[in-house]
Formats: structure tokens, sequence, C-alpha cells
């Protein structure tokens, strides 16, 4: 007998697997590559190098990428300071402003969908003496911003709320909560790793303080990220959690990462010329898998805000079938699950429970993470496949054939296990 | 995850999948797991009254592909057995037919229970006694 699913035509000129996680991470673009390339082998002082020429060409390309940085977010140049990464970006922004303005309060702002990089970072705040709020989310996914200025108290020092969720691709409200926190006198970070270069970010217009964004997710290498702290308006302060030879204004020392910085400018550069036309593209591509799905399955539907969100996320619940087994039947494309069963912790999806979705809705998420080399004959691909695979397993499931039937499955006793 | 051959033959080609008329005295039903835990496996039999064999044996699965797996090699191993013969079937027998990983062999122990329920049922339904690992089971 054939495989499921296997008798759907692959279109010409698609190769599989087929890539559609980009929110996981993202392919480099060729262009970020090929400037990257002459700092490995060639270029390859240290920019700390005050003495010679080496140190001088590295230098010289560490302030480009600056500029090209801070030019994507609306920020000056000498704002942005270089880490690993997202998860150090993140790291350093919430620990070092706690400690730097523990004088002024204990209280922090953060919500329940945030990256575990926020909220571990909290929680290990928690254990040093630092209070932390967690304002839920409404069913789209969105803060409640009347919840917010309820939570600015006289000891609140940081609100850090994320610009684009990383599984639902909801965007926050980002301009009306950074201007609640600069008529408060609260700093505002944000975590805009997925928004960054994807949808406009102005730190400006935002009223944000402190933004962390992360190379590989704008088509960058892996490895290198960047922290926006202002300058003015307020004067942002941060405390090092990194000792050492005091570079990036004392805040993050180390030897730069002078070829994976060339290669953030450079995504930056490219995402700042394309943004419009790519995220039209992606938005384009989205909706027609959307309408795939609808048109051909019953009982499936979207997860978070439809209105406000990533031009490239479809999180979509494929109700009474369970997310392994339809990511097994297309393992020929890369997407993730909010369920429980492809996770480590077993646990299904905290980001879909906190939306108020039922655990066996969050266990039927897929995610779609479509990016900036996806094709139309990709998406049509993928669709087709993802139908039959569905129908298949709508075939095998108790649950489907129940709710056919007209059983209500909520008020059936499950024997939980 | 890397799945064994046997689970994706099963998974490609699930054995005996449907459903039974559930209000025939002949056919026992189990329902077991639960929708927010991920995985719901009904398992139905119809046993010869005189014979006491299992001569069909259907089922529904909601769940990953070693949970389907589980449910459709638990068909195919109690169909054609004696009633008291297909309550010796183990949950491990299932783990290593289809070489579950640790992380899945809580699919192998809800198929067991499911096999044990849809039993129990057949059996309440004719007014058999419950063996005593039957009885367990429905706890």
């Amino acid at each position: 007998m054939s495989t499921v699913g296997s008798q759907i035509e692959v279109p010409a000129g698609v190769s599989l697997p087929i890539y559609m996680d980009n929110h996981a991470t993202s392919p480099m673009d060729p262009r970020v590559l090929e400037a990257m390339m002459p700092f490995f082998t060639q270029k390859f002082g240290n920019a700390a190098s005050r003495n010679h020429s080496f140190g001088w060409e590295a230098e010289q390309a560490v302030e480009t990428a600056r500029e090209q940085i801070a030019k994507l977010i609306g920020a000056t140049a000498k704002e942005i300071i270089f880490t690993s990464g997202a998860t150090e970006s993140n790291n350093l922004a919430i620990k070092g402003i706690a400690e730097m303005y523990r004088e002024r309060g204990n209280h922090i702002i953060t919500q329940v969908t945030e990256h575990k990089a926020v909220l571990d970072t909290c929680k290990r705040l928690e254990k040093y003496g630092y209070r932390v709020t967690y304002l839920p989310v409404k069913a789209d996914g969105l803060i409640d911003i009347e919840d917010l200025k309820r939570a600015i108290d006289d000891k609140t020092i940081l609100v850090t709320i994320m610009a684009a969720n990383n599984e639902i691709g909801v965007l926050q409200p980002i301009r009306e909560i950074g201007k609640i926190c600069h008529e408060k006198g609260v700093l505002f970070h944000s975590d805009a790793v997925q928004a960054v270069g994807k949808v406009p970010v102005n730190v400006i217009a935002d009223n944000i303080d402190v933004l962390s964004l992360t190379a590989h997710k704008i088509y960058g290498p892996k490895g290198v990220g960047a922290l926006y702290v202002r300058r003015r308006n307020p004067r942002v302060q941060i405390a090092a959690q990194i000792d050492g030879g005091g570079h990036e204004r004392g805040m993050r020392s180390g030897t730069l990462n002078v070829p994976g910085i060339v290669g953030l400018g450079k995504a930056c550069e490219i995402a700042m010329n394309e943004m419009e036309n790519e995220a039209a593209y992606l938005r384009g591509l989205r909706d027609r898998l959307k309408a795939k799905f609808e048109t051909e399955l019953d009982y499936v539907h979207v997860n978070g805000s439809w209105e406000h969100r990533l031009p490239g996320n479809l999180n979509m619940s494929f109700v009474y079938v369970e997310g392994e087994s339809l990511l097994m039947g297309i393992n020929d494309v890369a997407v993730s699950s909010g369920s429980a069963c492809t996770s480590a912790t077993l646990e299904p999806s905290y980001v879909l429970k906190a939306l108020g979705l039922g655990d066996d809705v969050a266990h039927s998420s897929i995610r779609f993470g479509l990016g900036r080399f996806n094709t139309q004959a990709e998406v049509d691909y993928v669709a087709a496949k993802v139908i039959d695979i569905v129908k298949h397993l709508r075939e095998l499931s108790p649950l489907y054939e129940m709710v056919k039937e007209g059983i209500d499955l909520t008020k059936i006793e499950w024997q939980a296990h | 995850m890397a799945y064994s051959d046997k689970v994706v033959d099963h998974y490609n080609n699930p054995r005996n999948v449907g459903t039974l008329d559930k209000s025939s005295a002949e056919v026992g039903t189990g329902l077991v797991g639960a929708p927010e835990c991920g995985d719901v496996m009904r398992l139905q039999i119809r046993v010869n009254p005189e014979t006491q064999v299992i001569e069909e044996a259907k089922f529904k699965t909601f769940g990953c592909g070693s949970a389907i797996a589980s449910s459709s090699l638990a068909t195919e191993w109690i169909k054609g057995r004696k009633v008291e013969e297909a309550l010796t079937i183990k949950n491990t027998d299932i783990v290593k037919e289809l070489s579950l990983p640790p992380v899945k062999i809580h699919c192998s122990v809800l198929a067991e229970d499911a096999i044990r329920a849809a039993i129990g049922d057949w059996k309440k339904k004719n007014g058999v006694a419950e063996t005593e690992q039957a009885a367990v089971s429905a706890n």
C-alpha cells in the first residue's frame, strides 16, 4: 500500500524538504554571507585593536553595521550594543536594568506569552527579591492596556513586553505600551526579535527604551544579536552582566564577533530596503495557505489575532487531529506544533493555553512560518499535503466521528491519564 | 523524533480502522484517554457468543503516530483470539514489537487499557463475571 499523502504531486521547481519554520530560524541570505566572507580570513582584525590597520578595518566594519541596524529601528549608532543573540540581549536588558534601578524600585511587569528568555529571567529576579507581574492576554493574544495601567505602581521600574510573538505571531500594541510607560516614568523594554525587519519598528515613535533583536531571524547568521539602549529622553543605564575589557561602552565586554556583526548589519540593510514588498508577498502566501485550509477542511481555526499579526505567521489548529501525528505525515515539510508530544516537557504550548484554548486544541496546532525564500508552489504543495493528511487522520479520529454524530465532547467523562 | 519502521507502517496503513455498532450485545467498546492529554483511543470488539472468540476488532485513535500504531497493532493481535487470551496482552509486548522509546510507553499502556475496557464492556453487557485483571483496569 502507498504511503499517506505520497500521491500529492511535487510541483516543478519545488525541492523537498520544504522549510516553513522561519520563526525558529531563517536561512541566511546569500547577500549576507557574501558581505561576511572577507571578515573571516582576510579582514580578521580585532575591532578593539587601536594601533594597526587590521583593527581599524574591523572597527570600521562594526561601525557600518551599527549604522545599518540603527537605521532599521530609528535609533542612532551609539545606542546599539552587540551581543551573542536575543537570549543574551533579553538577559542583559532585564537583569541590567533591575540591578541599576534597584534603589528606585523592585517591580517588573511582563506578560504570560513572552519567550522563555524573558520569563525565566524574570523568574530568577523573583528569587533575588524582585516582584514580577505577569499580565494575562486576551483570547486574541494581546494584553489589555487597562491591565497594564493598573499594574504599574510606584515601585515599578521596568515593563518588558514583546513586539511580536514567536508562536502565534501576534503584534502587541507596543506604541501604546511605550506611551503609558513614558507617562508614568517607567522604562520599556521590548523583545522585538520576531518583529524587527518584518514589520515597521521605530524606537522613537514606539516609545521603546531598550530593544532586543537577533540576526538569525532576519536571514543573518546565528550567534549574533544586539540590544538598543536609549541615550536620550531618558538616558537608560544598564549594569553589565559580563565583565571584562569594557567593550560596548562597558555594557558588554568581550571581543566583538566581527563577521557576525557585519552579517547582522547587512541583514538589517536588506530588510530596510525590502521589508515593505516582502511583507506584502508573505501576506499573500499566508492568506493563500489559510484560504486553502478553510475551503477544504472543517473545524480549523486560527490561533491569535488575525488583524494584529506578522505577515509570515499562520498558527492554525486542525481540531480532532493530534499535532505530532500530523507532523509525522508531512515529514517533508518543516513546521512546528504546539502539541505536547513534540516538546521536551510533554506539556502543550503555554502560549496557546494562555489564549484560553483547551489543551485539546493546543495539541492540534501547527505553526507555519513563511519566509523570504518560500514560493507559491511550495505553499500549494504544503496545503495539499496537510489537507490530505488531516483528512486521513480524521478518518482515524474517534473525536471527529463523535462530533460529526452531534456528541458534545465536553460532556464526556474522560479518563485522564 | 525517529519512528521505527513498524510505527510508520501502522501509521500509513492502519489496520482495522472503523466503527462497530455499540448497541449490539456482541460488541464491547472501550474509550480511553482524554483529549486534553493528546490521546484518545476507541477500541471495539465483536465477540462470537458461542466460542467467545473476538471475530472483529476496530479502532479509532486521536493521538501521535505511536498511539495510532499501538492501537492498530492491538486490534491485529486480539482478532481471532478468545477473550481471556486477549487479556494476556501486555503493554510491554507492544513496546517491544513497535520499538517504542521511553517517552512513548504511555501509548502502549493506553492500548492495553483499551483492550481491557472493550472486553470489560462486553462482559458487563453479557453478564460475564469480571476477571480480577479486568476489574483492576477499570479503576
